[in-house]
């Protein structure tokens, strides 16, 4: 369709109409799949108005959920800060589902709608399916209709026993959330092929028998613990499947007091927390990618005169606020801008097939001057999350250009060091030391339920492992444990164990209120 | 690709959070509600209101790790001066600088102010009050229904007959079918007389002029002076619309024995009586008198800020009432409401000359006198203080009189009840 109309705009002033909206997104997505070559689910686009959006911010993004007070919470927050102008809002707001839901507000102008378009409709879309974490994780196809269906629950569970007793649980649960996660994929067997591979064995140890084997002493063989209160324990634990990192997990599992609908309502949650767990691990890749592709796309759209100098301006004052980087001592400095990070590394990479340095080839030898920027890529949006993308791919030049630097703080001494900073030395340890910042399991706290004391007390006892010696917050550890202990229903402690030591540093310990 | 235009969605789906959201919030909504009675004018109390929120109980935790402990290694971007090796001075007041790490749900909501509506504003205003929900919603309702005209109807009862409309289309009709008027008939009732006496008769132009007056008499029996279609009745319609004028008089005494706390109930109280009546009546003047020994008229601010020093005579603000009344509010024109707040100190004989200026010169005037002792929650109820005793016969007398000791802000609403359970009957009296 582009041929006709190379020349002309598509739009030259800030309206919009549905019309003009279908005819950019053509042009948009003929650059995005047609020429750049992405692969994405269809786009299903929504247009809402400013309190709409302040409404899915409150709702963690996602259309359709349940009903709690935090999100009340939420809304109030973000409505108060946007009233008195402290806060823009979001252009967009786009839902990991298959068709892929972008909402963009009402009153975006028309470079402002292609802009979203480009970068969600293109980018993250691209992202969502095909980055391994999502396909591991997340079910784009059923995710919808399974907030209906946790709304609903929700909604019959208040009708049933009460708005408060499941505000309760819920609490509960969210208080847990980042414990809600299952980090490695189970692999199921069932009893079936379990007793298959028993009899397997039993057959392959009757076929090889050697009398000669039965002369060879026993006594390497391991003996089964002769304290039969070890043993109990240990079959406790067995039957508990311990020790267990996901404590909604365990706990919507086995916790003994927990009625059917409680059980449901943490098994919710955790599917929740399960579905946004890659969005928090591939934060600077997702944004980077979707950053890169409005960029190149809004490029290319100049480049054919699709649209004016004018937008053009508009879009590169909005981009550049987006890929900000605020210097570390800046009053607006929040830690690292994952949209100037992801961009900066994947121009960089897109720089380093075309035009590479000596420097380049002698670091990345791999794809520098390859040619194909885009392979390349889309090879890294496939397959890395946050932390190995940037053991893999951030650059010199890209250290050099953010002047990162990386600093020791160790909580006795009233100094900070400078380990490294953008030297020949300091490139491989800042790169290190930035990768191990963004990688979400080793960042958070390291807590498995140990023993839960069946026969006993039912005590739970739950472990942190500490590294480095960083210990959990402790009114925040307390209040959290107080919520462990409502739904456990008995007596629980958190033991902060040292990692390499052993020694037990801390301990909480709270019960349940009657 | 699909576009879909979700701005006609139904509007504010986030409502159910947000009723949690103040139900769990309530605590620091009520301190808020407090606090801005305090600053509120009385006429003043119908109005939104912000609320910050600082509770622990609002915050949700989870296990994070603290800032204070251990080794860690960051990254920071922006590296000016540093080269390895360097150190820095910790900043005060923590790991600052530490900006990998937020705070665990990404951002520090602790503090942060949101508005209330006017209604959920007033919800927990009568909440305190313990308002039954009748009254709340009368309250919050901001007009009452009145009949007004509304044009004329061929229909209604007798009492409503629009007499002028009804001649006029009468005459019309009258015309249009020409009615012989009287004089007509009269006319030539005479002519004939006078035929009848000339000698000698006209017979055939006698018999002609009775034909003619028997053909009148006949047309004026058919068609009626006033006839069912040219009666008009007036309409009248129920439309919402505030009521006249009414003033309240907030009597208070300000000697040193009343605190802060006794003066914050009664101007719930004054409050409550000001909302009451500015639902009945299209504007309520407020005025302030207070008194310890001699009394003035004082804007609202010197009403509830300024303790002055000295003893208490009632009178003197009964007195300056009475010559305000006089003066500027006619009864004639205006409602008069008095609330008269006091922790019951009076000069022992101060109180005949009381009862005597109540008795003869203001009850007459008001359409409710209300007095509210107010005492301290730990004080003795049986004590009878001065006011309390002298007024009690006053209150058998009257019944627009009431009166009643409050300790809490919840026992402030019997007096409302009686006020305007007693309501109808005056309501002929305007």
């Amino acid at each position: 369709m582009s041929g006709a109309k190379a020349n002309r705009p598509l739009f030259e002033k800030a309206d919009w109409d549905f019309d003009l909206i279908n005819r950019t997104y053509d042009a948009i997505s003929e650059i995005g799949v047609g020429e750049m070559g992405l692969n994405i689910y269809p786009n299903q686009i929504e247009v809402i108005t400013a309190e709409q959006m302040l409404d899915a911010y409150a709702s963690i993004g996602m259309p359709n959920m349940y009903r709690h007070w935090s999100f009340g919470k939420h809304f109030a927050r973000e409505e108060a800060l946007y009233r008195k102008g402290a806060r823009a809002l979001a252009y967009e707001l786009v839902i990991n589902s298959d068709p892929c839901i972008n909402y963009i507000m009402e009153e975006n102008t028309m470079t402002m709608q292609t802009l979203v378009m480009a970068h969600a409709a293109m980018g993250h879309n691209h992202f969502f399916k095909n980055n391994y974490m999502f396909r591991q994780w997340t079910d784009a196809t059923s995710i919808l209709d399974y907030l209906r269906y946790a709304k609903d629950y929700i909604v019959e569970c208040e009708q049933k026993v009460g708005t408060e007793r499941v505000e309760m649980v819920i609490d509960s649960a969210h208080a847990l959330m980042n414990q809600g996660i299952s980090r490695y994929p189970v692999h199921r067997r069932s009893v079936r092929a379990l007793r298959d591979r028993d009899v397997a064995r039993r057959e392959y140890e009757e076929a090889t028998y050697n009398e000669l084997w039965r002369t060879v002493p026993r006594s390497a063989l391991p003996k089964p613990p002769p304290d039969p209160e070890a043993r109990a324990n240990l079959k406790d634990s067995e039957a508990l499947g311990l020790p267990q990192e996901n404590l909604l997990y365990f706990l919507e599992k086995h916790a003994p007091k927990l009625d059917e609908w409680q059980r449901e309502i943490l098994r919710i949650v955790r599917m929740l927390a399960q579905y946004f767990y890659p969005q928090r691990q591939t934060k600077v890749m997702n944004e980077g990618c979707a950053t890169f592709c409005h960029y190149e796309i809004m490029n290319r759209l100049y480049d054919k005169g699709l649209i004016t100098e004018g937008s053009m301006l508009e879009f590169m004052h909005s981009h550049s606020s987006v890929v900000f980087q605020p210097r570390f001592e800046d009053r607006f400095y929040s830690g690292m801008n994952p949209y100037a990070l992801g961009f900066a590394m994947m121009r960089d990479i897109q720089r380093m097939c075309l035009t590479p340095t000596e420097e380049d080839k002698a670091w990345f030898p791999e794809f520098a001057g390859n040619g194909d920027p885009m392979g390349t890529l889309k090879e890294a949006w496939a397959d890395y999350r946050d932390d190995s993308f940037i053991q893999q791919y951030l650059s010199p030049k890209v250290i050099r250009d953010f002047r990162l630097f990386s600093i020791h703080d160790s909580s006795d001494s009233p100094f900070v060091e400078v380990k490294s900073i953008h030297d020949e030395t300091g490139y491989r340890r800042v790169r290190n030391a930035l990768a191990a910042q963004y990688d979400s399991p080793a960042r958070d706290p390291d807590i498995q339920v140990v023993s839960a004391d069946l026969a006993g007390g039912r005590r739970l006892t739950l472990q942190h492992r500490v590294r480095n010696g960083v210990l959990l917050e402790k009114e925040q550890c307390d209040r959290t444990l107080q919520h462990v202990a409502h739904l456990w229903g008995y007596r629980v402690k958190m033991a902060e164990v040292d990692n390499d030591s052993g020694k037990t540093l801390k301990e909480h310990e709270a019960l349940p209120l009657p | 690709m699909d576009i879909i235009d979700r701005r006609l969605n139904p509007k504010a789906k986030s409502l159910g959070n947000r009723q949690r959201f103040l139900r769990r919030a309530k605590a620091e909504i009520r301190e808020s509600v407090r606090d801005a009675l305090k600053r509120r004018k009385v006429s003043d109390v119908d109005a939104g209101e912000k609320v910050k929120i600082r509770s622990k109980s609002l915050r949700e935790p989870s296990f994070g790790l603290g800032s204070g402990t251990g080794k860690r290694d960051f990254v920071l971007p922006g590296n000016k001066e540093f080269s390895v090796g360097d150190v820095i001075r910790k900043p005060e007041g923590g790991a600052g600088g530490s900006g990998s790490k937020g705070s665990p749900d990404g951002e520090g909501e602790d503090d942060f102010v949101f508005q209330l509506t006017r209604d959920e504003f007033l919800d927990i205003f009568f909440e305190d009050l313990k308002l039954p929900n009748l009254v709340k919603a009368k309250l919050k309702s901001i007009a009452t229904p009145e009949r007004i005209r509304a044009g004329i109807s061929s229909d209604g009862s007798p009492s409503r007959l629009n007499k002028v409309r009804t001649m006029r289309n009468s005459l019309a009709r009258r015309i249009a079918l020409r009615r012989p008027k009287v004089s007509e008939v009269e006319e030539l009732e005479q002519l004939i007389a006078v035929l009848e006496a000339e000698s000698p008769r006209d017979e055939e132009r006698i018999n002609m002029l009775r034909a003619r007056l028997a053909r009148l008499n006949f047309v004026r029996k058919i068609v009626a002076y006033i006839d069912p279609i040219d009666l008009k009745y007036n309409r009248f319609e129920r439309v919402p619309r505030p009521k006249t004028q009414a003033v309240m008089f907030c009597l208070m005494d300000v000697s040193a024995s009343m605190t802060e706390q006794l003066k914050d109930l009664a101007k719930r109280f004054f409050m409550l009586l000001h909302l009451f009546l500015s639902r009945h009546y299209t504007a309520v003047d407020v005025v302030f008198i207070r008194h310890t020994t001699e009394a003035q008229e004082v804007d609202e601010e010197t009403f509830f800020r300024d303790t002055e020093t000295g003893g208490t005579v009632i009178s003197t603000a009964l007195e300056e009432m009475q010559r305000i009344v006089k003066e500027r509010y006619p009864v004639d024109d205006w409602n008069i409401y008095a609330a008269q707040a006091s922790d019951g100190h009076n000069f022992d004989d101060d109180m005949e000359r009381c009862l005597e200026l109540l008795n003869n010169d203001l009850l007459p005037l008001c359409q409710y006198f209300a007095y509210i002792e107010v005492a301290p929650e730990d004080g003795m109820p049986s004590m009878q203080s001065v006011a309390w005793s002298g007024y009690t016969e006053v209150a058998a007398a009257n019944p627009h009189f009431a009166m009643k000791r409050v300790t809490n802000p919840g026992e402030i609403y019997p007096v409302f009840r009686e006020l305007f359970a007693a309501q109808p009957a005056k309501e002929a009296r305007r």
